[in-house]
């Protein structure tokens, strides 16, 4: 268990860059934008009296109980892209961490050292699972949570220097609500995630060079090839079901959010409502499809094939 | 006590060409082992497979496990450096440290940091910043303060100037070897180790073909300078190989009788790499 967690932080001593620092400074320039918009205002305002938007001592007098709650839907809204845009870039991130996970130390030779010490392969390729399935998530997830703190921060004092007081709407809005649903998606995310993990950690871990064009370009030509066998009328499987699984699932499969977009959840509900979006029935539900558990049980065995290449590949 | 290691048939092919073939040895603890063949000999292969990083055909116990089912257990007591500087080049030497320190039970912390300070490195460097002398001196640091039964070097030196090669075996021979220890070191610079081994072998075409400590060496071979009039009297005997030097000709002898040969001239030990020449002659042709 102690090997296993310095297995952990080995990962994330090498990928710092990719796992913290990225979404840091997204969420940082996030915040630039914002206040730079905010400054924008201030001086229009101030120089040429000219109004952006409502006033902000009329939004004071004016506030209804109906307008409280839709502020406060728009600061968990607020919430949920913040976290998405770190989001996006952690998709690339993990992306290429797994086809260099287990092929970049056999290209220096690095690999050399890594086996020299008491540790099994299995732990080494599952502790390259696990950072991908959670540890690298959690890490954007938490720098996310805490860029939305800084943004609400933000608005309260710009509208405190007009004399609004802000609390009442961030009162309507569900800031730890909305980063207890965010903080479920991880965990299904990474269960529908893993037969993408599996796949790109396979490549990784099984050929002599190239794992990206190996990872990319398999699924393109089954997809290409089932399609031309479907124009010839031979036997064939469904267009959309092989692009949804063979490019949906084992290429883009690690996206944030790739569970619950793929099961449609969320569907019907007001695109301004994030808490019913992301309420924990819709994000839990994935849990009961069989495609989650039967892209577990394919993810699986991808991960037992790259342990197997990790012990048994000779490169020299 | 047992052998360290023992292999027999010890086969391995790449595609059509033969690595290893039926390669038997056994070495005895408290030893350093030279390893010498040509290029392409099997060297680098007869070490991974007892390493467990290749798979084989044949018998191989290593600390009385087959490297192949049990590799994990087995880094425990068995330590290596395959290959110049490989530790990974994005690690602080800290970290480097720091990690080895927390999986491997056997690493003494205060021992490496003490190795360490006779050297240049820095704990805060990466890596990559040191030079690559620098990079074995940490490794070797390293590998020293794991209390191992087997070390295992594949030309650790290679590619560096000759102070860091002599730093490297004397600290090794001074601050590492006792007779609980096994060394298992392959190299290309015999002559440089030449003086710290206990036992030889020769691999030629993947099968061993000397295999003896350095006392038998030194009793079995002999090297004599002849005067050109007898020659041919030396020739006779069969010598391993000859030489011309200033005019006389230099025998190499594998196991006639001393007298015999001081009868011809003056008797030598040969050098390993004299006696490693002479028994790879016509390897490349």
């Amino acid at each position: 268990m102690k090997t296993f967690a310095w297995l952990l932080k080995r990962e994330y001593w090498e990928h710092r860059g990719g796992f913290l620092w990225t979404p840091v400074w997204i969420s940082v320039a996030i915040l630039i934008l914002t206040l730079m918009g905010i400054v924008t205002t201030e001086v229009f305002r101030v120089q040429g009296h000219v109004q952006m938007g409502i006033s902000l001592d009329r939004i004071h007098a004016d506030m209804s109980e109906s307008d409280i709650v839709g502020a406060g839907q728009a600061l968990d809204y607020a919430q949920l892209v913040l976290t998405a845009i770190p989001a996006i870039a952690l998709f690339f991130v993990l992306f290429f961490y797994l086809l260099g996970a287990l092929y970049d130390d056999r290209r220096d030779r690095s690999v050399l050292f890594w086996k020299s010490l008491p540790i099994s392969d299995t732990a080494t390729v599952l502790s390259k699972t696990v950072t991908a399935m959670l540890v690298a998530p959690l890490i954007a997830l938490a720098v996310a949570t805490a860029g939305y703190l800084a943004l609400l921060a933000l608005i309260t004092l710009w509208t405190a220097l007009h004399g609004v007081n802000a609390l009442p709407v961030i009162a309507a809005a569900h800031p730890l609500g909305m980063a207890w649903r965010l903080l479920l998606t991880v965990p299904v995310d990474a269960l529908w995630a893993l037969p993408c993990i599996g796949w790109l950690l396979f490549w990784s871990s099984s050929v002599r060079s190239k794992p990206f064009l190996w990872a990319v370009l398999v699924p393109v030509v089954a997809i290409t090839l089932n399609a031309w066998f479907g124009a010839m009328g031979l036997p064939h499987i469904d267009g959309s079901t092989m692009a949804a699984n063979a490019g949906g699932r084992l290429l883009l499969g690690i996206a944030p959010g790739a569970a619950w977009h793929a099961q449609g959840l969320g569907r019907g509900i007001p695109g301004d409502d994030a808490m019913q979006q992301l309420a924990p029935s819709h994000v839990l539900g994935t849990l009961a499809t069989p495609e989650l558990w039967i892209g577990v049980l394919v993810g699986a065995a991808l991960i037992g094939g790259a342990i197997w290449f990790r012990r048994w590949r000779d490169d020299s | 006590m047992s052998a360290v290691i023992k292999a027999s048939g010890l086969s391995k092919r790449y595609g059509k060409t033969i690595a290893l073939d039926g390669a038997s040895f056994e070495i005895e603890p408290g030893r350093i082992v030279g390893l010498i063949g040509p290029n392409g000999a099997g060297k680098t292969t007869a070490l991974k497979a007892i390493l467990g990083l290749t798979a084989f055909d044949g018998e191989l116990s290593v600390l009385g496990m087959d490297p192949r089912k049990h590799r994990h257990e087995l880094m425990q007591q068995v330590c290596f450096i395959a290959d110049v500087a490989v530790l990974p080049r994005w690690m602080r030497v800290a970290e480097a440290i720091d990690f080895v320190g927390a999986v491997h039970p056997r690493f003494d912390r205060a021992k490496c940091e003490r190795f360490l300070a006779r050297t240049k490195v820095q704990m805060r460097q990466r890596i990559k910043e040191l030079s690559k002398g620098m990079i074995v001196q940490l490794h070797l640091a390293v590998v020293m303060a794991i209390d191992a039964r087997l070390l295992v070097l594949d030309e650790p030196t290679l590619g560096l100037d000759i102070l860091y090669r002599k730093n490297f075996y004397q600290s090794l021979l001074e601050d590492y070897f006792d007779e609980q220890k096994t060394i298992l070191v392959t190299t290309h610079q015999v002559e440089e180790i030449e003086h710290i081994l206990t036992d030889l072998m020769f691999i030629r075409d993947g099968r061993i073909v000397l295999d003896a400590d350095m006392d038998t060496v030194g009793e079995r071979f002999a090297e004599v300078m002849v005067n050109a009039e007898r020659a041919d009297s030396a020739r006779a005997l069969n010598p391993l190989d000859e030489r011309q030097v200033f005019g006389k000709a230099i025998f190499l002898f594998d196991g006639v009788e001393r007298a015999r040969l001081e009868a011809l001239g003056e008797v030598r030990r040969p050098s390993v790499a004299d006696l490693f020449v002479a028994t790879m002659k016509g390897t490349y042709a």
